[in-house]
Order: C-alpha cells, then sequence, then structure tokens
C-alpha cells in the first residue's frame, strides 16, 4: 500500500510465525499505527473516523434489526411497531438505525465538502475520488430501500416514485420498471427485493470503503494547504495523533447522534410514514428523506420526464469527474480567492435547492429552483474550467508543508 | 528527566488510563441491548401463563395443549395408571421421584411433552399410539420408555418428563405457568 | 484565522441572525393583518416533553376511559394489547385493575370444535385476555366504512406520530422575480430559525399537538368567508380541507372522570392526545430515561478524549 518502509518489528516469537505466514500485524502497523500523515490536517479531516463509525453502527443494528423485521407487504409495518414496543431495546436499535442513515449523510456531504473545498480530488487522487463517489451512490441506493422497508406511505410512495424514474428511459423504461417491481406496481415482490438488496448493498459499500481506504493509502491524504508531502518533517504517525484526534471528534459527533437518536427521534423522519402504506391513496405532499432533497428539487425544476431524471443524474455525474474539469495546479481553495467565493456559492445553491426540494412544485419555488439548478451546473461545466485557465497563481502559496506549519526554514530548524 | 517531568508523565498516564477505562466500560453497556434483544420479547414473555379447562377430558384421555410454544402433555389417569405409578420401585429409577412428586391431583398427570434426551415429542398421547414397555410414552427419536407418571425407565433420557408450575384454580381449571 | 475571514465569519453571522429577525418580525407583522378569523394552531405544553419529559399516570388513566368510552366506538387499536395498560411507562393499572376493565370485553373466538366461528349468524366471542390486543369495534375496514357512510375511522395506534402541526410557510405565489426572492429568502431564514427552535427545545410532540387542535377546533356553524362544505361533514379548523366526517367527539362533561378531575372540553382534549401519545410511544419514558444517561456518559467521555488529544499533541506545531 503506501510507499513507506515498514518498521514493524516483530515482538513475541507468535508475531513472527504469524508474519511470516499472513504480515496482517505488519499490515495494520504499517497502515494505520507509523502511517505517515501531514500534521497539518485540520478537523475536516477526521470526517473519515465519524463515517467508519457509522458504517458500523448502521451494519450491527441493521444485521439485528433483520432478525426481527418481516419482508411481507402484510406484516411489514407491524414487524416495525412490534421491534419498536415488545422487543428488547428494540425502540433504541430501531431509532438508532433510522437516524444513524441521516448522521451518515450528513458526515459523507461534509467529508465531500471538503474534499471539494481542498481539491482533495485532484491527481493523484483521481480514484480515490471516483471510488468515494461510487461510496455515495451505493449509500443513496441502501438509504433509499431501507426507507421503503416500514412500507408507510411515504416508503410506499418514495418507492413508486424512485422506480418510476427508470421509466423515463426511451423504449425500454417501462419494461425496467416492471422489473424493478417484479408486478405491475410497487408490492410485496418489489419490498421483498428491497429487503434482500438492502442486506446486500452496505456489504458491497463496505469492500468499497476498504477500497476508498487503499487508494488514499497508496497516495496518502491531501492537507489543507494543498501541498505535497516531501520530507520527513511534512508528517506525524497516524497513531497516536490522528487516531485521538479522530476519535475526540466521533465521540462528540456520537453525542450529537445520541441526542437525535433519544430527543428527536422522529425528526428526519415524516409522519406520513407512521400511516400504513396505501396503494388507493397518495399523501398530498410527498417528499423523500432530507439527504435526497437537493437532487428531488432538480428533478423537479424540469418541466420534462426524461429530462429531469437526466438533470438529476447529471448533477451528480458533474460531481464525478471534477477532477477532469477544474485543472487548476493549486489543489486548496485557501489558495483561490475566486474559486472560493464560487464554493461557498455551490454550497449556497445545494442548500437552498435542499430547502427547495421540501416545498410544493409551484410558484416561485420551481423559478428558484431552476435557477439554481442551472447554477450548479454551470459551477461545475464552465466556472471551474474556466477558472483553471484564468486565475493566478498564488504567490503566497508557501514552500512545503512544514513551511506553513512550522514558519520559514530558521523556525523549522529550531523546532527540530 | 526532572521531577516535573515525571510528575506530568504520570498525570498523563493516569488520563490515558481513566480515558480508556471509561471508553471500555461504555461500549460494554452498549454492546448489552444488542445482545438482549435476542431474548424473549414482551409479548413472548407475557404469553408465560395459560388457561386450561379439564373438564372435557375423560378419564384414560389425554389432551396436548401449547404453553411458551411447547406440548403439554394433560392426561386423565385411570386407576391402573395411577395403581401401577404408584407400585413402581422408585429406588430402582434413573431419576428417583415418587408418583406424588410427579402429579399434584392422582388422577391429572401434567407434564412438557418433551423427551429429555435431545427434545423430540414422545409418541403416547393418541389411543393407537405407541406408549413404550411402561403404559406411558415412547419416544420414537432415540427409544426411550417412561412410564404412566412420566418417569424415565428405559432408553438414553437422562430425567423423567420436566413438569410445568402449574396450579389448579378450580376442579376443572388449572393455569399452567 | 486570518483578520479578514474573521470580518468574513462576523458578516456571515451577521446576515444569518438578520435575515432570522427579520423572517419572525415579518411573520408577526403577518399574524397582525390577517383576517380575524384565522385560526392558528399553537404547541402545547406536555409533561411529556423535553429531556425529562414523564407521562403523567393519572392523565393517561383519564385518556385511556376516554379512549375506552368515546374513541373505541368507531376507532381500532390494533397495536395495543391490554396488558400493555399494566406495564411500565404506561398507566400502570395494576393487574387487577386491568382484569377488572376488560372483564366484558368480548373478543373474537378461534375457531371452535366443530371449525365455525359464526352461530346464528353472530360472531362467537370468548372473554378478553390480558395477552389480547384491543378489540376493534369492526370486523374490517369495509364494515367500518360501511357504519360510518363510507369514512374510515383511522386506527389510532400510531396517531400521535403520523400527524403534526401544519408548518407556517407562504407558498403564496410571486408574480416578479424580486419578489419571490424577497419572500425565498424569508421563507428559508424562517425555516433555518424554525429548525434551530425545534432542536433546542426537542420538539417532537407535533402528533398531541395536531390531536389537541383537532378536538378543540370545531365549530357548529361554517365560519364567514371559509370556503362551504358537504352537508354530512363538519366544519373543523385545523382539518385538511375543513371538512371532516367525525362529528365532534368531545364536549364539556362527555366522560365523567373517576378521578375526579373537572371534565372540560380543553381537558378531556389534553387527556385523549396524551393517552395517544402514550400509545404511539409506549417506550418514551424509559428512552428519555437512558438518553439522558447515554448523553452525560458520551459528554464525559468526549471531554477525557480531548483531553488526552491535547496531551499527545502538545509538543507538535500543527
Amino acid at each position: 500500500m503506501g510507499h513507506h518502509e515498514s518498521n514493524y518489528q516483530p515482538k513475541w516469537a507468535i508475531e513472527k510465525w504469524l508474519d511470516e505466514r499472513l504480515p496482517v500485524i505488519r499490515m495494520m502497523s504499517d497502515q494505520f499505527i507509523v502511517f505517515p500523515t501531514p500534521r497539518n490536517l485540520n478537523y475536516w479531516w477526521t470526517l473519515g473516523m465519524v463515517l467508519f463509525f457509522f458504517l458500523i453502527i448502521q451494519i450491527v443494528t441493521g444485521i439485528v434489526l433483520a432478525m426481527h423485521y418481516v419482508a411481507d407487504s402484510g406484516l411489514a409495518f407491524d414487524s416495525v411497531e412490534h421491534i419498536m414496543r415488545d422487543v428488547n431495546w428494540g425502540w433504541l436499535l430501531r431509532y438508532m438505525h433510522a437516524n444513524g442513515g441521516s448522521f451518515f449523510f450528513i458526515a459523507v456531504y461534509i467529508h465531500i465538502l471538503r474534499g471539494l473545498y481542498y481539491g482533495s480530488y485532484k491527481a493523484p487522487r483521481e480514484i480515490l475520488w471516483l471510488v468515494g463517489i461510487v461510496i455515495y451512490i451505493l449509500m443513496m441506493a441502501a438509504a433509499f430501500m431501507g426507507y421503503v422497508l416500514p412500507w408507510g406511505q411515504m416508503s410506499y410512495w418514495g418507492a413508486t416514485v424512485i422506480t418510476n424514474l427508470f421509466s423515463a428511459i426511451p423504449w425500454v423504461g417501462d419494461s425496467i420498471t416492471q422489473l424493478l417491481w417484479g408486478a405491475y406496481s410497487v408490492s410485496q415482490p418489489t419490498l421483498n427485493r428491497f429487503f434482500a438488496l438492502h442486506y446486500l448493498v452496505p456489504m458491497i459499500l463496505a469492500v468499497f470503503v476498504i477500497i476508498h481506504v487503499w487508494a488514499l493509502h497508496v497516495v496518502g491524504s491531501n492537507n489543507p494547504e494543498g501541498l505535497d508531502v516531501k520530507t520527513k518533517e511534512d508528517t506525524l504517525p497516524f497513531h497516536p495523533y490522528f487516531t485521538m484526534k479522530d476519535l475526540f471528534v466521533a465521540i462528540s459527533v456520537l453525542g450529537i447522534y445520541a441526542f437525535f437518536v433519544f430527543y428527536m427521534s422522529n425528526y428526519m423522519g415524516h409522519p406520513d410514514n407512521y400511516i400504513r402504506a396505501n396503494p388507493m391513496v397518495t399523501p398530498t405532499h410527498i417528499v423523500p428523506e432530507w439527504y435526497f432533497l437537493p437532487f428531488y428539487a432538480i428533478l423537479r425544476a424540469v418541466p420534462d420526464k426524461l429530462g429531469g431524471v437526466i438533470a438529476m443524474f447529471g448533477a451528480i455525474i458533474v460531481v464525478a469527474i471534477i477532477p477532469w474539469l477544474d485543472t487548476h495546479p493549486i489543489r486548496s481553495l485557501r489558495y483561490r480567492p475566486i474559486a472560493r467565493i464560487m464554493f461557498w456559492l455551490f454550497v449556497a445553491t445545494a442548500l437552498l435547492l435542499g430547502f427547495l426540494g421540501a416545498k410544493p412544485a409551484s410558484g416561485w419555488y420551481i423559478t428558484a429552483s431552476r435557477a439554481l439548478m442551472v447554477f450548479w451546473f454551470v459551477y461545475f461545466l464552465i466556472i471551474l474550467p474556466i477558472l483553471s485557465r484564468m486565475e493566478r497563481n498564488n504567490d503566497k502559496l508557501p514552500g512545503s508543508i512544514s513551511e506553513a506549519v512550522l514558519g520559514k526554514s530558521d523556525d523549522a530548524a529550531e523546532a527540530r | 528527566m526532572s521531577t516535573a517531568e515525571t510528575v506530568d508523565n504520570s498525570r498523563r498516564d493516569f488520563l490515558y488510563i481513566a480515558t480508556g477505562a471509561v471508553g471500555v466500560t461504555g461500549t460494554a453497556m452498549a454492546v448489552w441491548p444488542f445482545i438482549d434483544q435476542m431474548n424473549p420479547d414482551a409479548s413472548q414473555k407475557a404469553l408465560s401463563s395459560i388457561e386450561v379447562d379439564i373438564a372435557p377430558i375423560e378419564v384414560g384421555q389425554a389432551i396436548t395443549v401449547v404453553w411458551r410454544g411447547k406440548p403439554v402433555f394433560i392426561r386423565h389417569r385411570t386407576e391402573e395408571d395411577i395403581k401401577l405409578a404408584v407400585e413402581t420401585d422408585v429406588a430402582e429409577l434413573r431419576d428417583p421421584q415418587t408418583d406424588a412428586e410427579r402429579a399434584q391431583k392422582p388422577e391429572w398427570l401434567i407434564m412438557i411433552g418433551i423427551c429429555t434426551h435431545l427434545g423430540c415429542v414422545p409418541l403416547g398421547q393418541k389411543p393407537g399410539d405407541v406408549k413404550g414397555d411402561y403404559h406411558g410414552w415412547f419416544c420414537p427419536c432415540h427409544g426411550s420408555h417412561y412410564d404412566s407418571a412420566g418417569r424415565i425407565r428405559k432408553g438414553p433420557a437422562p430425567r423423567n418428563l420436566d413438569l410445568p408450575g402449574y396450579k389448579f384454580l378450580s376442579d376443572t381449571l388449572v393455569k399452567i405457568g | 484565522m486570518s483578520i479578514k475571514s474573521k470580518l468574513v465569519a462576523l458578516a456571515a453571522i451577521l446576515t444569518v441572525s438578520g435575515s432570522v429577525g427579520f423572517a419572525t418580525i415579518a411573520e408577526a407583522g403577518g399574524h397582525d393583518g390577517a383576517e380575524h378569523n384565522a385560526y392558528h394552531p399553537a404547541r402545547q405544553s406536555w409533561t411529556f416533553g423535553g429531556i425529562f419529559g414523564k407521562f403523567d399516570r393519572a392523565q393517561l388513566r383519564r385518556g385511556y376511559q376516554i379512549y375506552d368510552e368515546v374513541c373505541s366506538a368507531c376507532h381500532s387499536m390494533k397495536l395495543m394489547s391490554y396488558r400493555n395498560l399494566m406495564e411500565s411507562g404506561g398507566p400502570e393499572f395494576t393487574k387487577d385493575e386491568v382484569k377488572k376493565m376488560i372483564a366484558d370485553k368480548a373478543v373474537p373466538a378461534e375457531p371452535n370444535d366443530e371449525g365455525a366461528t359464526y352461530a346464528d349468524g353472530e360472531r362467537i366471542t370468548r372473554p378478553a385476555l390480558l395477552t389480547d390486543r384491543f378489540v376493534s369495534p369492526y370486523e374490517n375496514d369495509k364494515a367500518a366504512m360501511a357504519a360510518n357512510g363510507g369514512a374510515l375511522p383511522p386506527d389510532l395506534s400510531v396517531m400521535a406520530k403520523a400527524r403534526s402541526l401544519p408548518h407556517a410557510g407562504s407558498g403564496k405565489e410571486a408574480d416578479n422575480i424580486f419578489f419571490a426572492t424577497v419572500a425565498g429568502i424569508k421563507e428559508y431564514a424562517g425555516w433555518v430559525f424554525g429548525v434551530a427552535r425545534d432542536i433546542v427545545t426537542q420538539y417532537q410532540e407535533g402528533g398531541p399537538d395536531y390531536i389537541y387542535a383537532l378536538m378543540t377546533s370545531y365549530e357548529e356553524e361554517v365560519p364567514e368567508g371559509a370556503k362551504p362544505i358537504p352537508e354530512d361533514k363538519n366544519f373543523n379548523h385545523i382539518f385538511p380541507g375543513n371538512a371532516i366526517s367525525m362529528a365532534p367527539p368531545l364536549s364539556d362533561e362527555t366522560v365523567e372522570y373517576a378521578d375526579g378531575t373537572k371534565p372540560t372540553l380543553d381537558q378531556h382534549a389534553r387527556d385523549i392526545a396524551t393517552f395517544l401519545m402514550w400509545v404511539a410511544e409506549p417506550k418514551l419514558e424509559e428512552r428519555k430515561r437512558t438518553g439522558f444517561m447515554a448523553l452525560v456518559y458520551l459528554f464525559i467521555l468526549s471531554m477525557l478524549m480531548y483531553m488526552v488529544k491535547r496531551a499527545i499533541w502538545s509538543g507538535q506545531k500543527h
């Protein structure tokens, strides 16, 4: 994996025996103990550990919930309520899982924005970035299918609307939709397969997380200065410096998470999902889970079925291909004042689109969604490529990480 | 190393150990719900007692009722059944129990119908069933013979058929569990 | 942090707080200008709200009495069992009390020895056990609709989590881009402010608030200026569309409380809303109790971790 020399020395005979056969302790030591990490990482770099925590929480709570859940359209709603009422600690497990999904997304959005701000997608981290996007898409798939399982009104109609997106595909759309449903509408076969896939997708996701970490450890972490690591002074070993810093943040985030699990248990859900699925009645105002809202707003902003679907998927694709849209030699927006302003405008756009996605599709909401959608694409497809050519190099850019952190060379010498 | 540094170091070590201890304790406590969720839930626990009307069971007849998902044998024993059970020499038994210990009222034998060997349901409830060599029950899985008081007489089972807790609420109503 | 970025942050804070303030003022102004019969459902104060929230046992018992004497004539509560009435965190009736309460409840019997569930056209019943689910008033949804003029009285098991107070919001069409922008900024700021307020107050009582409002917002006559409603419907301010099939179920002295509480409509509405909240979330007290311990624990651990982190990094510039 990483380029640094291994300095692992097996202490006991059994360690040596194992090391000659399967050097797993050596790998852990090299990759997670002594791994050289830029010393100037700020708190935005702790989200990786937070995400790891939530992945574990989701998988563990998910497995135990699956021990009680019944994927039958006549029993699913009742089985969830059985978990809430009768299963020992069932209410805790379910609320952890439901809110864990939301927190997973909060953390991943901050993680993605961190990457965008500090140019973490630029060479040589393109694959790292793309693997991250794959993880994000798998998260969305898992979250969507998970939300269907309680078989409430929002589950049912969310499933109907999202699966109908595929019907926009010319010629084969309807066949694909039927294939997804296993019926002529969202019904028992759909629920049953969504349950199977909801269990499978996170396992695939976990594999991609391993690939993500692998890719990260080949090229090493980016850092707030966006500079390459040049000397040993630029880095600190991963443990204990970053393990403890990450753990501090992860536990603090768990505190906020616990606040939601225990006191705002249903705040990020929707009351309509406590109404049993009814294929005959659509709720007056259906909204997806909050983490899909920006894309939902884009979908509705286009007054054409296929166009809306293309715009929505396009909005994710432009994020995926940003390594080839933003080719400016400076990574960190700390040293790119114009791109920085544009970045914050993009963040505002994403937030506002999220807000609009929760509103009815009428009046000025649609007008505003359209304007913001246009900016979304303009930001990626026009502003970033132009800035890549036009924005001047910044002479304040430090020569190295040590220089940025420890001051000019004489200070650095002193620190050593 | 100066004294100040030593004090500083031991203070740090204390901090690390304290934090580790707090972290481990919390993790251990957080694990409990994940284990406890597998225990019988509230709806299962609520089923822990049932009331059975035994008035319709004629002498010599037996019925099987479900208690906690398990078969419970209720037999209205005949005079002969009782006589056989009472006259058995308790000292010879693998699991010595007198008939009085087996049945609160001699004419009513109430037992959990699960062989104490490996959990099969013995035959002997229905009139046409094989009842084994001792006029009681016979487990077809591995050949255990139980007598008319449900005591193990022959075969691999280690114990007599287990008795559920039960109470006669009246002459015809029994509460099991 | 450079001075410049501090200034930017300050400007951002001022902008956000300013717009929140503006939105609040504008909202308040809007209320004054609205027509006199405009209806504003309000958040109520509940004993079970907040971090230390607990149900009032006496209130839950009164609520059960209302459900039993009034609501259960039309509404089922299929997820509840009689045993729940004696479980901790609820009304906590004793076993004997519950047994006495269900003595006259008849549940549909299992098929008898002949395999029949009906005798002479009547459903065969047996006495209810503690483990039985609450008896439903109708055999199925069709029967319920037939008995209620085509309207289905919804099951009340999770009702208190399936409803919420309507969100304030203009939703008005703005005819030009300037007004749309102003309206948008105001609404967005109002939303941000609303979320912040909800989180600070742990607002989770939209369901009981709605139920309370529904019980207390009937009008005998359609108010002036409101849309007419069909003759067999009743006017209710908070019900979407205002035309509700359910006739006003509660009024002063609908139920005579066993504990001597004054039976006003307001009291009835609060009691039934509280009871329905417990029915929807029977583990609420356990959740809040556990949550407090979890939060204290995580706070201590995160403080310790902060100290550990500082100690480890103390010799390092970064």
